[in-house]
């Protein structure tokens, strides 16, 4: 990393980190949720999209586990396998089950659900990447520049994606609304940075929370506009906020999985 | 690509030439412009690498490559091989040599202009028709995509292109 780097106040230095910590987990169970629709995705073109869009959002929170192990946090492996449910900072949107059922079994996995979610999410992190550019903390600021290049692909998949099955038939506009109720119930801590917002909005490592929201709204109106569908709105406080360690059972069983391999021998070299 | 004036740093390069992407073996790293700085104190060699993509996998593998074939120079005692993310990669950063390493394997070199909506166009890596038609933009490994060529019939990948600008 950059040999100029500044020396952080004590202040400074956590408020990154709880940002960081933000970031990573949401990166990490987006894409491991993602990750359970290997083989399942609706045809093969889709499967090698979705596999690959998933290995970069996983890049990218090794990207910022990293990041915080450079700042103390504990090793990069660790924090993103071994750190219980409300010790997680993610939002609630990112831990939901992907739909019925389990995938070593029979799942009925609901893909206009993974479709909205994955077009919503993305759009918010483009947002935040936007915003992390310029963030205050060079080595964050370094790594978004690079995620930005990464995700102008992911975004242009899921836009087209939410586009088509919103222009398709009755049945698929009747999921896809359904699918926007139920990601929109879970949006209320997406630009949440819990309570650490006073923390991380002072010292410009990131947009504040009313910044983010309002970009992300005008990044999606022109797709409502074009569609006809009415904005969705982002709940003011959500039930459960993931920043503050406020999660469901899905969040709990994710990591019990997640972690099984690397707990069997937490001495290997993977 | 910044070398200290030093005459190991011209071995170092050599060598490096010899290090090649693990999925892509006619083309070198030193190629795909992941090469941003070579510098030698003593016999301690450091190479800083750029990542192409962040999720990569083949990253640990080009680490290691690299790391085995600098120490394989005589009098190099010790090398450090760093990733470094500023300046990005971007797919300008391809040489010559490295698009037409690409082309003998069969894959397009990333195009080096995008339209205004961001689409791209690139040629048969085989035929060099230009009546080609995209199949998935995401290929089989992070950096390439999918493309069909209607003239000569054929599959064939295409390095995606990558730019600041995005
Ligand atoms: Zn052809």
């Amino acid at each position: 990393m950059s040999n100029t780097e500044k020396v952080l106040s004590v202040e400074e230095r956590e408020a990154v980190k709880a940002l960081l910590f933000q970031l990573a987990d949401d990166d990490f169970l987006f894409s491991y949720r993602a990750s359970e629709w290997l083989g399942l995705a609706p045809h093969i073109e889709e499967d090698v999209a979705s596999s690959s869009i998933t290995q970069d959002t996983m890049g990218h929170s090794a990207m910022y586990y990293m990041l915080l192990e450079n700042l103390g946090a504990g090793k990069a492996d660790d924090l993103a396998h071994l750190r219980p449910a409300e010790e997680r900072r993610n939002s609630v949107l990112t831990e939901r089950v992907n739909g019925e059922g389990y995938y070593m079994d029979t799942p009925q996995y609901d893909w206009a659900y993974t479709v909205v979610r994955s077009y919503f999410y993305t759009q918010a992190k483009k947002v935040k990447i936007d915003s992390l550019r310029n963030s205050s903390y060079e080595p964050l600021a370094e790594v978004a520049i690079k995620v930005n290049m990464e995700i102008y692909y992911h975004l242009m998949h899921w836009r087209v994606w939410f586009e088509q099955l919103l222009s398709s038939t009755e049945d698929a506009k009747v999921r896809m609304t359904d699918a926007i109720k139920l990601v929109m119930a879970d949006f209320g801590d997406v630009f949440s940075y819990g309570d650490q917002k006073e923390a991380i909005e002072r010292f410009d490592i990131i947009a504040t929370e009313e910044d983010l929201e309002e970009n992300w709204i005008l990044a999606i109106t022109p797709m409502f506009e074009k569609l006809g569908n009415d904005l969705p709105v982002v709940p003011k406080n959500a039930e459960r906020n993931g920043r503050n360690g406020e999660h469901t059972r899905d969040l709990v069983e994710a990591i019990a999985t997640l972690s099984e391999v690397y707990r069997m021998d937490l001495s290997a070299s993977w | 690509m910044v070398t200290t004036t030093d005459l190991k740093n011209d071995t170092v390069l050599q060598v490096l030439w010899n290090v090649k992407d693990p999925e892509i073996d006619t083309v070198s790293i030193v190629d795909l412009g992941m090469v941003e700085k070579i510098e030698a104190e003593n016999n301690h060699v450091t190479v800083t690498l750029l990542p192409t993509f962040l999720g990569c996998p083949a990253l640990e593998i080009i680490r290691e490559n690299t790391r085995k074939a600098v120490q394989g120079i005589p009098g190099v005692a010790e090398v450090t091989v760093d990733f470094i993310y500023s300046p990005p990669w971007t797919s300008d950063r391809v040489t010559e040599q490295g698009r037409a390493g690409l082309k003998e394997f069969g894959i397009a070199a990333p195009p080096r202009h995008l339209e205004e909506d961001g689409s791209w166009h690139v040629d048969c890596p085989y035929c060099d028709s230009t009546y080609v038609t995209m199949e998935n933009i995401f290929g089989p490994t992070a950096c390439r995509s999918i493309l069909y060529c209607r003239s000569c019939k054929t599959p064939f990948e295409a390095m995606k292109p990558v730019s600041t600008l995005m």
